[in-house]
């Protein structure tokens, strides 16, 4: 038998070596060519995490922890094998059971230690709930709207920053107050529930296109409250995952916000869609150009450069893999074509990219905003699918646009544009978009998925 | 082993820096798969669930036994479905041809 202290050594070496794995794991995920070995270097890190936790002297009784063990591996499965276009959704319910998790471990310890909690350990003890709480409920209903279970429009009110505001004061007096009277246990409860309602009414006004920033925002709010629970249970090993979860999602919402060229705030209490209601109305109907995936296959056929920037629309209609097929027909006929991404195309920061990697497409086609748009002007035909308001020339030059000074990706730059649209229904922000009604646009009319199909068909490509 | 306030600080701000600028080396390509994964590696809270569950309380064991195991099984979802699913999109990214690596 190892005597105690022995085994409390090798734990925390298990710690460190993990400690070292996670930031190995992150530091190799910079290219994709070493991504693959982060997530084993991370798998390997936490499996010794928890074998180490498992030694520790202090743990009398195993049955219930192994049998949580193999239940969270039973739902973690099917959660790891969704379609790749249900990812946001899952990566917000996976922020909520991470938040869920830090929030019964703060509830259960601060039972457990009070009335004798000092005032620094109630104060991150309050933080790491508040955070969870929040996180959880707010996660939640982000997963509802992505899964379309809730409504994806956002709900305003008369009031409501005013309300949501109140409530969120209110939780940090409460923790005050029980940082200065931790024996006041009643009061706990309060600062679980409080943000548990705040969760979802910071949520309601938020509109399906603000959701890479909120889900970014969400994702670093989980990682700072792991953090805290770290400071509580003072282990260096969660200080550190959290900071480095907190500090990814930091990073992610500043580049969501810079790419909507908006701040966190204005996300956060500007309910997007709300103001533009306004701008948008009265407008008559203008005259646009239309034509056939026949048309379309003609015009395709005779470029040499071709850059396709897809949308969440692309998402919606699966049409990712007809696509890679409109990829294939072009690339074969000797047509360079390009993908132009923007940074908050689709539901969540780099959706876009998974979406087109799963349908085959090699990344080094996929590129960035800032990469592709000096590539527009020598451009013969800018196909966009499924994308609106990330192409509205708008945001550059009309100072009364909602979305002016956004950066846009500059299709209206390419000879000839082309638009894979449903309807001339506004895109999510209300906003018209006059790319639409210039000489050299032509508008591809009907299901992103069917419309690239025909256009295939055309080009004696696909595979049916 | 125990650590005081300002050691706790220290390795909250060095995590902190090491975070920035590891991740801001992250190419926006793989944003999808580094949220996946912090959140893998987030749910290493198990290890705290884990101490609440099993340790021996004098009071309030019952809570303590009820919170932490919920707190396992939701952690432990995160860790098998975080690394798999990022698995899985990473599998997905080839470069074109091999004039590319």
């Amino acid at each position: 038998m190892i005597s105690t202290p022995a085994i409390e050594h090798i734990i925390e070496i298990t710690y460190l070596i993990a400690t070292a794995l996670f930031i190995l794991s992150l530091k190799w995920l910079s290219s994709p060519a070493t991504a693959r070995r982060g997530v084993f270097a991370g798998e390997i890190g936490m499996l010794l995490a928890v074998v180490g936790t498992l030694l520790h002297h202090g743990i009398v009784e195993y049955k219930w922890i192994l049998i949580a063990l193999v239940l969270g591996t039973i739902i973690g499965v099917p959660l790891g094998e969704v379609a790749m276009t249900a990812v946001p959704q899952r990566t917000a319910l996976s922020h909520a059971f991470g938040a869920l998790c830090v929030t019964l471990v703060g509830t259960a310890e601060f039972y457990l230690r009070a009335p004798d909690v000092p005032p620094f350990m109630m104060g991150v003890l309050s933080m790491e709930v508040i955070l969870g709480s929040l996180t959880f409920t707010g996660s939640l209903m982000a997963a509802g709207k992505l899964q379309e279970v809730l409504p994806q429009r956002p709900i305003t009110y008369k009031g409501q920053n005013f309300v949501n505001l109140g409530l969120l004061g209110v939780a940090i007096i409460v923790a005050g107050v029980l940082v200065a009277h931790p024996e006041k246990t009643q009061l706990f409860p309060l600062i679980v529930g409080i943000p548990l309602v705040f969760g979802v009414m910071m949520i309601i006004p938020i509109g399906g296109a603000d959701m890479p920033t909120v889900i970014s925002l969400l994702n670093s709010y989980a990682g700072l409250s792991a953090a805290a629970m770290g400071f509580v249970l003072e282990s260096k090993l969660l200080i550190i995952a959290g900071a480095l979860d907190g500090a990814s999602g930091f990073i992610l919402s500043v580049n969501m916000s810079k790419a909507m060229n908006r701040s966190f705030s204005n996300v956060l209490f500007g309910a997007f869609g709300q103001e533009q209601t306004a701008a948008a109305g009265a407008k008559e109907a203008r005259a646009v150009r239309s034509a056939t995936p026949d048309e379309a296959a003609g015009i395709l056929a005779a470029a040499n450069k071709v850059v396709i920037v897809p949308g969440y629309g692309m998402a919606v209609a699966q049409a990712q893999h007809k696509v890679r097929e409109l990829y294939d027909a072009l690339t074969k006929r000797g047509i360079d074509v390009k993908f132009g991404i923007h940074p908050v195309a689709g539901r969540m920061p780099g959706h876009m990219n998974v979406l087109l990697a799963e349908a085959d497409i090699p990344y080094d086609k996929l590129l960035e905003m800032d990469e592709i748009n000096g590539d527009f002007p020598q451009t013969d035909v800018a196909l966009v699918i499924g994308a609106n308001d990330v192409t509205n020339p708008a945001a550059r030059t009309d100072h009364s646009s909602p979305i002016f000074g956004m950066p846009i990706l500059d299709v209206d730059k390419a000879r000839t544009v082309m638009v894979i649209k449903r309807s001339m229904a506004a895109g999510f922000a209300g906003i018209d978009n006059p790319l639409y009604y210039l000489d050299k646009t032509l508008m591809l009319f009907g299901d992103a998925k069917n419309f690239v199909g025909g256009i295939v068909r055309e080009l004696g490509g696909g595979h049916e | 082993m125990k650590l005081d306030l300002l050691t706790s600080l220290y390795v909250f701000m060095l995590a902190a820096f090491i975070g920035f600028e590891v991740i801001r080396r992250v190419s926006p390509l793989l944003h999808t798969p580094l949220m996946s994964l912090t959140n893998a590696l987030d749910a290493i809270a198990v290890v705290g669930a884990i101490i609440l569950a099993g340790e021996f309380h004098p009071h309030g064991a019952l809570l303590a036994k009820i919170l932490g195991t919920i707190a396992i099984v939701a952690a432990t979802s995160n860790i098998v479905g975080g690394f798999l699913i990022t698995d899985r999109m990473l599998r997905m990214f080839k470069a074109s041809g091999p004039k590319k690596p």
